[in-house]
């Protein structure tokens, strides 16, 4: 994965300023109660919803078992079907490969389809450093771009902006961009979407070539499936004469027919709509239909890596619907950017630790961003155990172990800054397997209870800056137990 | 009926209140409860904190400690959850790690009969009154481990409902995380106490006097927001509420 945001400081720290900003916590926690009580609503609707859930988990786990087996048969169908697959193994050769494309039409420009793979990669920023401008059409994109912003959420990545902020990117940043926002524009959605779609077409008209991702790639027969609400996408994947589409290898599916499971899942789980608006598939090219070529980089980028990790693995079966990041409290509070990747939430905490590694602080921070609730693990529609993965990784992180990297085995050790927090779990464990010294333990802190300070110092400060500390009591229970023998001779 | 109370480590050496309202619901009841002396600590700030390997004997001792007893209550959602579904696991993952079984044969005969103090009430004893009398108006919070860990659905509430005296007001948002979380308390500080600060004016706004939950760890956290924010409700454990009788009414 991509450094997209390294160099970023570690969670905590920069969740610290999103907790104190008013603004954006308002907007978070709107956006994310409203999808979420849609979501709610538009999954008790089904009655199959359980079975649903246990199939999608089945279909991804037997595609990623046998994933090799069915990325050769993708490249065959959709070599057969006019297209031309290339293959990444990282951000850099998938860079390298799509601005090579570009160049050989000899186009300055391309339109985007919302894609998180290119995101993952910096598709546009690789672009720009080769002269080519790239043109988000997604609405929430376009905001993001022209606001010279970074995405913070998968679905909804201008989820931290409000109307009001919108009208003013819009109104400063769009005549840089192309057709400026018309004169006196308000902060109404109607004239913000008549705004974003005056300045699109002129775009998707002009357009020789198109970039976007996939929801899902069908191995059987090199379909390639985009679902969204907007039709912006769909506008990208059939007006250019070049399309050239970034998709990770974790995107396939067998057979048209599963299909079936994700199309009812992915629009309900994420904008808790019985049926996303826009379907759009494509099958390498038509004459006189779509675009006369057709590219597909497949992209690795640390998913076989993850696809090792026995536990971490199931991470590959998300099908980017973020509904996790809606439920989660931490993300409410915390926002995107603290993530430090272009996928937050609770399944950015367990993807971008595995996809990039836990080297550096921000990802090493990730796994601890969390209360381990639970609710993510719930609406996950692929049945997702994150705070599973998250507890697994928390132990690579403070214990090392075996991972692969980049195809080979290595031995990681364990992260600094730890050592402390190591010897007092290790001083725990020792005290709670001797119960004599357990006791002896309590028995001193209730001795010297008052003297206890009411604020902590060191680590405990992070406790009592904003919560107060229980008293210790008296008297610890088990001597209690042992003084009236259990309570049976009727001493309280 | 031979029960072995397991107290949690939190609950023996700051709220032990909790621990004798246990001793005197199940009494009351007709359960002859025990307290193995040797209990220390089911080990889950180790496990998820990332310490599995510190966390496995303390699990050992847990299943030496109570492995003998026909039933295995405590007054914590989460660390009942701790036993029942992340000891399985444990003894899954040292399986895979080429350790043998025997860590998962060691630990499987507590896992199936360790229950959550309402659990054990409401499908073991099979009574929602246990002819409580409390007369306060009083919020639910439900805790994570046990509402989504170990399910434990309506049984909470059933008991609450039943209690004499007592008014059940709905809290706003109750299956929202109060942000302990164990170490996130203090690696997270900020979020942790943002999510505190919502829970806590989410009680408030209920109208009620104590905030009740099946877990001491959450109410701590709870409890020391709501005093640092002077709302003047009181964390309450539902043991002691369920303790309390009209001839000796818990506080």
């Amino acid at each position: 994965m991509s450094g997209t945001f390294v160099g970023m400081p570690a969670f905590p720290e920069a969740a610290r300023e999103a907790v104190a900003n008013k603004t954006l916590r308002g907007n978070l926690r709107h956006a994310t109660h409203t999808i979420r009580a849609k979501r709610a609503k538009a999954v008790t609707e089904v009655s199959d919803w359980a079975e649903l859930r246990e199939a999608g988990k089945r279909i991804k786990d037997h595609t990623l078992r046998h994933l090799d087996r069915y990325l050769v048969q993708l490249e065959e169908s959709v070599t057969a079907a006019g297209g031309v697959v290339h293959w990444a193994a990282d951000a850099t050769e998938a860079n390298e490969i799509v601005s090579q494309l570009v160049k050989m039409t000899g186009e300055s420009e391309v339109v985007k389809v919302k894609s998180m793979a290119t995101q993952e990669i910096r598709l546009n920023e690789a672009l720009e450093a080769e002269g080519i401008r790239a043109y988000e059409t997604d609405l929430a994109e376009l905001i993001v771009q022209l606001g010279k912003d970074r995405p913070s959420h998968i679905l909804v990545p201008a989820i931290h902006r409000n109307r009001g902020e919108i009208r003013d990117i819009f109104s400063r940043e769009m005549s840089e961009w192309g057709r400026p926002a018309p004169e006196g524009l308000t902060d109404t959605p109607a004239e913000l979407a008549e705004a974003a779609r005056l300045h699109l077409r002129e775009k998707f008209l002009r357009a020789k070539v198109g970039i976007s991702g996939a929801n899902f790639m069908v191995a059987e027969t090199g379909t390639l499936v985009v679902v969204e609400s907007e039709g912006n996408g769909r506008m990208c994947l059939t007006l250019p004469e070049t399309l050239i589409s970034v998709v990770g290898i974790e995107k396939i599916v067998p057979t048209w027919r599963d299909l079936e499971v994700f199309l009812q899942t992915l629009p309900r789980s994420s904008t808790a709509e019985r049926m996303n608006p826009y379907t759009s598939t494509w099958t390498g090219t038509t004459d006189g239909d779509g675009p006369s070529t057709f590219h597909l980089v497949l992209l690795d980028n640390g998913r076989t890596d993850t696809l090792a990790d026995e536990v971490g693995r199931q991470a590959l079966r998300c099908i980017r619907c973020s509904a996790c990041l809606n439920v989660c409290p931490v993300y409410e509070r915390a926002g995107g950017h603290a993530y430090g990747s272009v996928y937050p939430g609770p399944i950015g905490a367990i993807l971008s630790p595995q996809l990039r590694g836990t080297g550096s602080e921000i990802d090493a921070s990730l796994p601890y961003a969390s209360s381990l609730c639970g609710a993510c693990y719930e609406v996950c529609p692929v049945a997702i155990d994150i705070p599973e993965v998250l507890v697994h990784l928390r132990e690579r992180v403070v214990q090392g172990g075996e991972v692969t990297r980049e195809g080979n085995k290595v031995v990681l050790r364990p992260a600094k800054g730890h050592a402390a927090e190591r010897a007092a779990m290790r001083a725990a464990r020792w005290a709670f397997t001797h119960p004599g010294a357990l006791r002896t333990g309590q028995r001193a802190a209730s001795r010297t209870r008052r003297f206890h300070p009411r604020t902590l110092p060191g680590p405990g400060k992070a406790w009592s800056g904003t919560r107060d500390l229980p008293p210790v009591p008296a008297e610890p229970f088990r001597d209690w137990w042992q003084r009236t023998r259990g309570g049976k001779d009727g001493a309280r | 009926m031979r029960v072995a109370l397991f107290l949690t480590c939190v609950n023996d050496t700051l709220y032990p209140d909790t621990g004798r309202a246990v001793v005197k619901l199940l009494t009351r009841l007709g359960v002859d409860v025990d307290f193995p002396m040797a209990q220390t600590c089911c080990g889950q700030a180790h496990y998820n904190t990332g310490y599995r390997h510190e966390a496995e004997p303390l699990a050992r001792h847990f299943s030496d400690v109570f492995g003998e007893y026909e039933a295995i209550v405590t007054p914590s959602g989460s660390c009942g959850a701790m036993v029942r579904e992340l000891y399985p696991r444990m003894g899954e993952r040292a399986r895979a790690e080429g350790r043998g079984d025997t860590l998962a044969a060691t630990l499987a005969p507590v896992v199936p009969k360790t229950y959550e103090l309402t659990e054990f009430l409401v499908d073991v004893l099979g009574v929602t009154d246990v002819g409580a009398y409390y007369p306060h108006k009083v919020t639910y919070h439900p805790t994570c481990h046990g509402l989504r860990g170990l399910g434990l659905g309506d049984r909470p509430r059933r008991l609450l409902q039943a209690v004499k005296g007592l008014e059940l007001v709905e809290l706003p948002g109750a299956d929202e995380c109060c942000g302990f979380g164990g170490t996130f308390a203090l690696k997270n500080a900020d979020v942790s106490a943002a999510m505190g600060t919502d829970k806590v004016r989410n009680a408030e706004s209920t109208g009620a006097e104590v905030l009740c939950a099946a877990d001491n760890s959450c109410l701590m956290h709870i409890g020391g927001t709501m005093t640092r924010l002077r709302t003047g409700m009181r964390p309450v454990h539902i043991a002691e509420i369920l303790a309390s009788t009209e001839e000796e009414p818990a506080v």
